[in-house]
């Protein structure tokens, strides 16, 4: 199996990637794929049980008491709802495109688990210490538009292709706020590895960039919100006017392809949030023994903050009106990224400290 | 150098392989019994009326156009941003001039409408 995928599918990638004996090559791709699974496995369960999360803590905010008949307080509910998807027909309806209904789910779950491979998890544990990190991050956080639109295209429904003009019109113009937020980054940690980032938040609490760059940091996580289509900015979906959006023609297993590129998208927001803004794996306490060392618990801590405050949006707010969101994406994020990269490089070139100097 | 970048090939090729793995599994596993009515496209009970690639609104199209762009904007600020500190104020002013330039395109997008959405 491995050898085939060598010889036939790589080997003229990593040829002209790598130059090096076929044997050196081959265990350098056996231990990229070892790493590769031991990132996508947690993250893939990390979906499994932030769905339970979502309906316990949406219960418990709703005082009712969530999945709790499926195990130990509900805790098997995930693998439940998993096998119940696999083992239900996925329905290709007649009128749709076959290949390109077909390829949709997949071409959105793909960009939402491979965007992991740049994430650094601590000082040195990183898949790719790639030093075009974060362009990387933009470009395939950007793909995840293809899989929407082509799904509602390929529907043939009504709904579907309502739900995916939404969704689009709407990922796109916030991605021009996130973009922006992230240029502000850029001006501040002067790098694009997402390593060197968290190193250039080094110092304490107040080192970290959510200080200097709080209107970036706000803008950010809420496009972010919007970007994965959740709630309160859900219109493409919006189940009250247009049933599930684009997405109303899946079932089984290729809804839940969707459905775990919408939680691995969270995911990956939280984690990026996290490490862009709140010191990745940097302590809190920095100076103190035992709290203060930087680890992979930290990082971890503030992405599960960044995923409850996900679900807690949810529970709490209702539904933007369609206009509304257009207006706080153009109008308001837009005007607030631009000015404030002209405050943090000025910021940058006077020195300011502490940040800066 | 180069092959710091070769395990984000092979992460998009398994992560491309999953989602093809997991769809065969449902496909496999799942019944397959169509009918005409279930494969019909979904209008809440009622036979769909008019084909589903209708016409829609053009600002979903200004809105497109708008996005390239911005998103070529963010292109040019991604350098210029890693360079900002070896560049000195020669590089600073030139970026300056050009976001004036991209601001005053803005209020010119926004006082012609272009961002309404009523």
């Amino acid at each position: 199996m491995f050898e085939f995928i060598r010889n036939n599918l790589l080997s003229p990638f990593v040829g002209s990637l790598f130059p090096a004996s076929i044997e050196v090559q081959a265990l350098y791709t056996l231990d990229a794929l070892i790493k590769i699974i031991v990132i996508l496995i947690p993250v893939l369960l990390g979906v499994a049980y932030l769905t339970y999360a979502e309906r316990k803590i949406i219960g418990y905010i709703q005082v009712r008491i969530g999945p709790n008949r499926v195990g130990p307080l509900g805790l098997l509910q995930p693998i439940a709802d998993a096998l119940k998807l696999t083992f239900k027909e996925i329905i290709i309806p007649s009128g749709a495109n076959k290949k390109l209904f077909i390829i949709a789910p997949i071409l959105s779950l793909a960009p939402s688990l491979a965007a992991w491979a740049v994430i650094p998890f601590n000082d040195v544990a990183v898949l790719a210490d790639i030093n075009a990190g974060l362009l990387y991050i933009l470009a395939l956080t950007s793909l995840a538009v293809y899989g929407i639109i082509i799904a509602g295209w390929a529907s043939n429904s009504k709904y579907a292709f309502i739900g995916s003009m939404r969704a689009v019109a709407q990922i796109i113009a916030y991605e021009i706020a996130m973009g922006f937020a992230l240029v502000g980054v850029l001006i501040a940690a002067g790098s694009l590895n997402l390593g060197d980032i968290v190193r250039a938040q080094d110092g304490s609490l107040l080192h970290w960039f959510w200080l200097p760059l709080w209107p970036l940091f706000i803008v950010f996580f809420l496009a972010g919100v919007a970007e994965t289509n959740r709630a309160p900015f859900d219109v493409s979906e919006g189940e009250s006017e247009i049933v599930a959006g684009f997405h109303v023609e899946y079932g089984g297993m290729a809804f839940s392809i969707f459905f775990m590129a919408e939680y691995a998208n969270m995911m990956l927001i939280s984690i990026l949030t996290a490490i862009m803004f709140c010191g990745g794996w940097l302590s809190p306490f920095q100076g103190v023994p035992f709290l203060g060392e930087p680890s992979i618990i930290w990082l971890l801590m503030k992405t599960s903050f960044f995923l409850f405050l996900f679900l807690w949006f949810r529970a709490t707010f209702p539904r933007y009106r369609y206009d509304q969101i257009m207006r706080l994406g153009w109008k308001v994020f837009i005007p607030i990224t631009i000015v404030w990269l002209v405050v943090v490089s000025v910021l940058v070139v006077a020195q300011i400290p502490p940040w800066f100097d | 150098m180069l092959a710091n970048y070769l395990p984000i090939l092979i992460f998009l090729f398994v992560s491309l392989g999953l989602g093809c793995m997991l769809f065969v599994i449902g496909y496999f596993l799942g019944p397959n019994r169509p009918d005409s009515e279930k494969e019909s496209p979904y209008e809440c009970g009622f036979a769909a009326f008019e084909d589903a690639r209708m016409q829609f609104d053009v600002r979903y199209y200004l809105v497109a156009i708008l996005f390239i762009i911005f998103d070529l904007e963010i292109a040019f600020l991604f350098p210029w941003a890693v360079a900002l500190e070896s560049i000195g104020m020669a590089g600073f002013w030139a970026m300056m001039i050009f976001l004036g330039v991209l601001v005053v395109g803005f209020i010119y997008e926004w006082r012609r409408g272009a961002l309404e959405w009523e």
